[in-house]
């Protein structure tokens, strides 16, 4: 008796609370305001004074004054994910163009930059085509490029390379031979940091354009469906499973992880001879490991595959990051002002360069010259402005619920878990 | 009249500081929870209402099963491994033994620790090149220090860490119960002739028993909603062989955004670790809160 007194007395307890929390809702926090213009960026070590420091410009030079927030990776596309639509939705955004801008899009949440564009073509002339192109949806451009381009390939030890009298692999001949000879040499072959399904995802990238050329995945990308059934998706898995069936990773990759720098530091102690990463590998590896990364670290573009339909200068990787205008914007024109003019401004792209990026605009070659790493820089932006393509990664060109079980079946294959077939008709079925 | 005032039982104003708190982030979150799991949501723009879409979508989710099996052995295993371990730690740790103070102190070490400070530390030790696992493995039949990536080894692995890091909380427990175990009652037993294992038995086992349900209830539920440790030490790979329900819930919500579908799985949660937590105190009789000290 007394037991359900003090029940109802507390429910009646929790009830009043229920409706102190229900009132306390709906109060707005700070987003976007009439003459302030926020912008949103991920945390970037690098990345961010270059920003910042644009942000301080445009405040100067203008009525309109702009704030920079930062947010570190995974908490930012949560946070941009709840805020966008609401009220504290800021009104520049950073994004990784492809699918996870084209949700956006959809939702009608964001500015197209056409008409801006259109009044200052220089603007646009001065991107690389391929780069411009990750942000362009429905033919209409939502985003321009801000940070450098990274395209994905393949870093090598050049002393373990000697040791083993090989020279870098053109063709993907050459890169079994490879292979087998470092794995005679008791040096796994290349290092694969598979705990982490994106790093294994890579080859898939790679193989598929290759074999099939670049419409493959862009037929993926539009539609997904019965596009993963294509035979050359099937056969591109299938090198990924015999590949590791091979023994080129080792029999304990899928312990490897990338965040804590075990790849990079197999490569940089000549355990692995090869590593395939994106070309941010080169500034962490001068971090981590600056003797090697200054004596012996070497990189070549992912071989070739005579018969394959693929050009060998095609690259996947991340063309490059952007910034778009929240079409609920109230300072819509400050935002759009702010996009146009700020990424392509040689302040910008010299403060980019200065970081260390390699910018996607086609002036940065000469830039580049006799700047650090230019020989490096130089390099890859010779890969990227000659590429006949360049695919974004898979995992940032679809809806992010496509990306999780890519990413699942990925490490599944790897470990000979799933056939290739298994694997192209579950993600069939993905809707 | 304020006799009669202070003579009363605590109303329910003495319970609403706590109740007010508990209906905010209990009561409410999971009323939302219920709410979403009708509606499909992706974290943008409004909730649109589905009715049981989100619901029978359950029958169809290939990860669901594996997920509710992970989390059975991930539930069970943590628990054969760390009762006993910690009984008799924390047995010992209540005696008079030399070094005690200072060897006890060494065991609660990890209590200090964060979740994700030990799950980042464990997989930098369990890196197989260049960690612990590289050099220790060849002694335990795994040469090449693959723990975490192997489909057979990797929840053990984490069954592992998740008890390095909760023994010592359930040791506390246990220490503190069996200094409470009145000294007359192993006395008695001595001269009666039991010896050391005998009295643990026959004295010690008995005297723990409501510890022993309390510090289940703890473990059980504990380990149903495992989520920092499996996120960090494996991300639920290789493939999903370690995907738990808590971490397939979050990657549904925040990696897929499907909120609709894992407000669903939030749900199914609270339901397990609520009947889990009521079957175990129910089943040893924990709820009637008899005397530790009967008879004396």
């Amino acid at each position: 008796m007394r037991r359900r007194a003090l029940f109802s007395r507390t429910a009646i307890a929790l009830g009043t609370a229920a409706v102190l929390a229900l009132t306390g809702c709906g109060s707005s926090g700070p987003g976007s305001t009439p003459g302030k213009l926020q912008v949103w960026s991920l945390q970037d070590a690098g990345l961010n004074p270059v920003v910042k420091a644009s942000v301080d410009r445009f405040s100067k030079d203008g009525d309109t004054k702009a704030t920079l927030s930062t947010y570190i990776n995974d908490a930012y596309k949560q946070k941009i994910q709840v805020a966008m639509g609401s009220p504290n939705a800021p009104d520049v955004f950073y994004n990784w163009g492809g699918g996870n801008l084209d949700q956006f899009v959809k939702a009608g949440q964001v500015e197209s930059l056409d008409a801006a564009l259109a009044k200052k073509p220089e603007v646009k002339d001065a991107f690389l085509p391929s780069v411009l192109e990750t942000a362009n949806l429905d033919g209409k451009q939502y985003g321009l490029p801000m940070t450098g381009t990274q395209p994905v390939i393949f870093f090598y030890n050049k002393a373990v390379f000697a040791a083993a009298g090989a020279q870098p692999p053109t063709t993907y001949d050459d890169l079994l031979k490879l292979v087998d000879l470092f794995k005679s040499k008791k040096v796994t072959p290349i290092a694969l940091p598979g705990s982490q399904g994106w790093t294994e995802l890579m080859y898939a990238e790679y193989f598929l354009d290759r074999i099939g050329g670049p419409e493959k995945w862009e037929a993926i990308a539009k539609s997904g469906g019965a596009a993963w059934q294509d035979p050359a998706v099937v056969q591109a898995l299938q090198y990924c499973q015999d590949l590791a069936k091979k023994g080129a990773f080792g029999t304990n990759f899928a312990s490897i992880n990338y965040d804590n720098a075990g790849a990079g530091k197999l490569l940089a102690t000549g355990k692995s001879a090869m590593f395939l990463m994106g070309t941010w590998e080169y500034p962490t590896q001068l971090t981590n490991n600056p003797a090697f990364a200054k004596k012996d670290l070497g990189w070549f573009q992912f071989p070739s595959l005579p018969g394959g339909k693929g050009e060998p200068g095609n690259l996947v990787g991340n063309p490059s990051n952007y910034f778009s205008v929240n079409a609920s914007s109230k300072n819509k024109e400050a935002a759009v002002d702010y996009v146009v003019d700020t990424v392509s401004s040689d302040a910008y792209i010299d403060d980019l360069i200065k970081s260390g990026a390699v910018p996607a605009t086609k002036n940065a070659e000469s830039k580049l010259a006799g700047k650090p790493n230019a020989e490096f820089n130089g390099d890859v932006f010779k890969m990227v402005s000659t590429a006949p393509s360049f695919a974004q990664s898979w995992d940032q060109a679809v809806a992010p619920d496509i990306a999780k079980r890519l990413l699942d079946n990925l490490q599944k294959l790897f470990l000979q878990k799933i056939t290739p077939k298994a694997f192209v008709d579950d993600m069939a079925q993905a809707k | 009249m304020t006799s009669v005032l202070v003579r009363e039982r605590p109303g329910f104003v003495w319970a609403a500081p706590a109740a007010v708190f508990f209906g905010l982030f209990g009561i409410v979150p999971i009323v939302v929870v219920v709410y979403l799991s009708f509606t499909s949501w992706n974290g943008l723009g409004t909730p649109e209402w589905v009715g049981t879409q989100n619901w029978s979508a359950l029958f169809d989710d290939g990860d669901f099963p594996s997920a509710a099996r992970t989390t059975l052995y991930l539930t069970v295993g943590s628990w054969l491994v760390q009762t006993p371990l910690a009984l008799l730690i924390g047995v010992w740790a209540a005696g008079h033994q030399r070094f005690r103070a200072v060897m006890s102190t060494i065991f609660f070490l990890p209590l200090l620790l964060s979740t994700a400070a030990i799950a980042l530390v464990f997989v930098s030790l369990l890196d197989p090149n260049f960690g612990l696992a590289a050099i220790w493995g060849k002694y335990i039949g795994v040469p090449d220090g693959n723990f975490l990536g192997d489909p057979s080894r990797a929840l053990p692995a984490v069954v592992f860490v998740v008890a390095w890091q909760f023994i010592p909380f359930h040791t506390l427990l246990y220490q503190a119960a069996a200094r409470q175990i009145p000294g007359m009652l192993y006395e008695a037993a001595e001269l009666d002739g039991a010896g050391r294992v005998r009295q643990f038995f026959s004295i010690t086992l008995p005297q723990l028993r409501n510890t022993i349900v309390a510090s289940s209830v703890m473990m059980l539920v504990g380990s149903v909603t495992a989520f920092e440790s499996v996120l960090l030490l494996t991300n639920g790979g290789p493939g999903n062989d370690t995907k738990v329900l808590p971490l397939h819930m979050y990657q549904q919500g925040f990696i897929a955004f499907d909120m609709g579908y894992a407000s669903v799985l939030a749900v199914l949660l609270v339901i397990v670790g609520t009947v889990l937590s009521v079957v175990v105190v129910r089943s040893t009789g924990y709820h009637r809160m008899t005397s530790d000290r009967e008879g004396l």
